[in-house]
């Protein structure tokens, strides 16, 4: 990963020296090695602070909303799943394409810190990568962890690849998989009624409201969100009943359906490690059954399974009937 | 000093739930957030830091605060204190030297004028057993705020090793509670504690946090600190969401609202977060419109604005939940520091 | 011996009938003026379009207390804007999925196409839904437990 980031600096360095952008969005180094915050670099000095490493499993695209409304050319680092985000705020308006330049890099999946501290690892001093392995030095000794055990949720099925570019960092080949993203939620279907409401319950009652999965999520980039919203009749800060954590997340995934390009931030960021993912992929599901294959943030252009139709659709009760196929 | 052996801690909680209620960290979907206690549920002492704070015994994340009744022009107004149960005493268990020292924190506001009842009837009905630590981690930073993590106050102080659950009892509640459990306790303990002690402090010294320097945070730089550069690229990242305010043991905000049922109205509290856009929303719009500005507000309320209010008193105890929680990894070490004084480089 | 009664309160739902202006509507209308009936617990409300129903309506009548939310619209490429209910069916196909996959019992939540000339059909998909909804019983699962506070 080194390589990388040094291939990245050198490329910002020069985009910001000649004055091709004004600024570039990246990472910068934390406190420790694992704790890299999105940022963004005005001047060749500030770049001093700059890191891509294990951890930077941060989606930078949601920001350019905001900061591409700056003048200037925007330089920004979008690893393969960003970059589905990034098209679907393009096609949305959100973004104006031609006023970022973006840096597709190589991901060959990021860290979990906390998948590695629930294993035991404490007062981590450094990380190291070495094919499925993964070398953490701490104070109280060494210790080898699987890779594939410690990779953020939404890594373990991830099969993107760049859907934007102006150009393209990739030092590593990224070795081909074969896996079923939709797995967890097949085996939620295959549940009784009882069962899955109890899982939900079960899941969703850990939700404190904190909002971060939908702060940080790239399709909900409405400038007034309806629960922010006290004219809206729905408006709540906490949960008051557990009905509440249920409106909040079933409208949320509901909002984000079509759109959503399953970049898993939303998972990564809740305090309570709901998974929150499983929501928006039972709409994927379902609409890849029904309405034909579709992946959000693929293109630019074009209109969403919501927002099209066709005149022999599946009636809704037939998706009863047959389990949403 | 008492001691008890790990694995009859079970019958220890369910001796104290005999008489009194049991608030202590239960494991539920594979997260650890304190809970009341019943038979069958998972507890973990062990867990060093709870999602959230402890602090929602005394001040839950919603209560409702009063009922109003409508019958034609009939206004009844129910006050919900009246009903409570949460009156009869409880025990709060396995509280870190951290979130016990939020909790005087908390006191500070909500049982200084004017005393906040809810707050107030829930503390005084409360005994509270506190936990040392044993094995910090590197998000710990309790001693920059003069906390010793190996000696927790509180009604009751426990330690616990790989065997036992230490017991010492500090106050009147405290000898109360260990009369009440006493027949499951036995003597010793003093010098597995003292060694405890003595190896957490090694561990404590070398947290990579130990030495941070607020030497800068004093009410009379508040200008100077208010006014930083700094604040618009430490918050350029912030998502505004309430994930930092919701997990602090010491975030004390809330909000007031109205719940229309089908017979009438419910008032109620809900924790509020300085990081949303509609925090302290009034008529005439927001008093703090950027990210930036709220942002800013949040660390100093921690770091200047309540210490110039309460004697110097940091309202930060550095429990580390928002360095391990942030989703951007934002939190107030970074704020520390940039802004805390020199020693910090 | 004492003659003991046992008092059984017989459940009745509550029913939110969201109907379109120019089909749905019309044929409950029709349903009234040819005298057939169906059940009063049926709470009719009228939208402009079955396409005006946002997810929103058909969670908010369930956690004020609703027992099962029927949807009624023109019969596709009936509408009376043309392609609004197509838009309604994909909608409600995913939103009463996704309500099934949270454990919603899928039998509270239904989609009708009803035309204003069809009165009597009108009478018999509420008659059946709400026979449908009565022996599921009362909607426990997405109900504000709040609202009912007091009763």
């Amino acid at each position: 990963m080194k390589e990388v980031e040094l291939k990245m600096l050198d490329r910002a360095k020069a985009l910001l020296e000649s004055g091709e952008v004004a600024r570039v969005v990246g990472w910068k180094k934390g406190d420790f090695c694992f704790d890299p915050a999105p940022a963004v670099f005005e001047t060749v000095e500030e770049l001093d602070g700059f890191v891509y490493d294990w951890f930077c499993g941060a989606n930078l695209s949601k920001y350019l909303i905001q900061i591409a409304k700056k003048e200037g050319k925007t330089a920004v680092f979008l690893k393969p799943c960003d970059t589905y985000s990034f098209n679907q705020l393009v096609k949305e308006h959100r973004i104006d394409r031609e006023k970022v330049y973006v840096i597709a890099v190589e991901c060959l999946a990021k860290l979990d810190v906390e998948k590695m501290k629930a294993k035991g690892v404490s007062m981590i001093e450094s990380v190291e990568v070495v094919d499925k392995e993964v070398r953490v030095k701490t104070a109280y000794g060494e210790e080898t962890l699987s890779k594939p055990e410690v990779i953020l949720t939404k890594c373990e099925t991830c099969q993107k690849t760049h859907q934007a570019k102006d150009e393209e960092i990739i030092v590593h080949e990224r070795p081909e998989r074969d896996v079923n993203r939709f797995a967890e939620v097949e085996k939620l279907e295959a549940m009784t009624e009882d069962e899955r409401f109890a899982f939900w319950r079960n899941e969703l009652s850990k939700c404190i409201r904190c909002n971060a999965c939908r702060n940080v999520c790239p399709a909900c980039s409405c400038v007034k969100c309806v629960f922010d919203n006290p004219a809206s009749g729905i408006a709540a800060k906490a949960n008051d009943d557990k009905f509440e954590e249920q409106l909040f997340h079933i409208i949320r995934a509901f909002h984000v359906a079509g759109r959503c390009t399953d970049c898993g931030e939303c998972s990564r960021v809740c305090p309570q490690n709901i998974p929150l993912h499983l929501l928006n992929r039972k709409f994927i599901k379902d609409i890849d059954g029904l309405y034909g294959e579709f992946q959000a943030g693929e293109t630019t252009e074009g209109k969403t399974p919501l927002t099209s139709f066709t005149e022999g659709d599946v009636e809704p009760k037939d998706v009863f009937q047959g389990e949403a196929k | 000093m008492y001691r008890i052996a790990k694995e009859n801690l079970n019958q220890l909680y369910a001796k104290i739930n005999e008489t009194m209620g049991l608030f202590i960290p239960v494991k539920r979907a594979g997260e650890v957030n304190y809970a009341v206690w019943g038979e069958g549920k998972e507890v973990s002492l062990e867990t060093l830091k709870t999602v959230k704070s402890p602090k929602n015994m005394f001040f839950p994340q919603t209560e409702n605060m009063m009922k109003f009744k409508t019958d034609g022009k009939n206004i009844e107004v129910i006050d919900v204190r009246e009903q409570w149960d949460e009156r009869r005493p409880f025990v709060m268990f396995g509280v870190k030297a951290c979130d016990y020292k939020a909790i005087e924190v908390l006191d500070k506001v909500f049982l200084g004028d004017p005393v906040d009842s809810y707050y107030k009837m829930r503390r005084e009905a409360t005994t509270i057993v506190t936990l040392a630590c044993s094995r910090p981690e590197e998000s710990c930073f309790c001693g920059v705020f003069g906390i010793d993590a190996t000696a927790p106050q509180g009604d009751v102080t426990t330690w616990l090793d790989a065997e036992y659950l230490y017991w010492q009892a500090n106050t009147e509640k405290g000898e109360a509670l260990t009369e009440k459990v006493q027949d499951l306790l036995e003597a010793g303990g003093e010098t597995e504690v003292e060694a405890q002690q003595t190896a957490t402090k090694t561990v404590m010294e070398k947290l990579p946090f130990a030495n941070l320097d607020l030497s800068k945070f004093k009410p009379e730089n508040l200008n100077e600190l208010f006014d930083s550069k700094e604040w618009e690229s430490m918050s350029e990242a912030c998502l505004g969401c309430g994930t930092c305010t919701f997990v602090c043991p010491t975030c004390q905000c809330f909000d007031i609202r109205d719940f229309k049922t089908n017979e009438g109205v419910i008032r109620y509290r809900c924790w509020d977060s300085c990081m949303y856009s509609d925090f302290t929303l009034m008529a005439h719009g927001n008093s703090r419109t950027t990210q930036m500005q709220r942002f800013r507000q949040r660390f100093m309320h921690k770091l200047v604005y309540y210490p110039s209010q309460y004697d110097g008193t940091y309202s930060c105890v550095g429990c580390g939940r928002c360095v391990n929680k942030c989703p951007q990894n934002l939190n107030i070490v970074k704020v520390i520091k940039t802004l805390g004084g020199k020693d910090n480089d | 011996m004492q003659d003991v009664t046992t008092e059984k309160k017989e459940f009745t739902p509550n029913i939110v009938a969201f109907c379109c202006n120019w089909c749905s509507y019309a044929g409950a209308d029709l349903a009234g003026s040819s005298r057939l009936t169906y059940p009063a617990n049926v709470k009719i409300i009228r939208v402009p379009c079955s396409c005006r129903v946002n997810p929103m309506f058909v969670l908010k009548a369930f956690q004020r207390g609703a027992d099962g939310v029927i949807l009624c619209g023109c019969h596709p490429g009936d509408c009376h804007y043309v392609t609004g209910n197509y838009y309604t069916r994909r909608r409600m196909a995913l939103l009463y999925s996704f309500l099934n996959y949270m454990g919603i019992e899928k039998e509270r939540t239904r989609v009708e196409w009803v035309s204003a000339a069809e009165g009597a059909r009108f009478a018999s998909v509420m008659n059946d839904f709400v026979k449908t909804v009565t022996e599921l019983g009362e909607n426990k699962r997405l109900t504000d437990l709040r609202v009912k506070e007091g009763e």
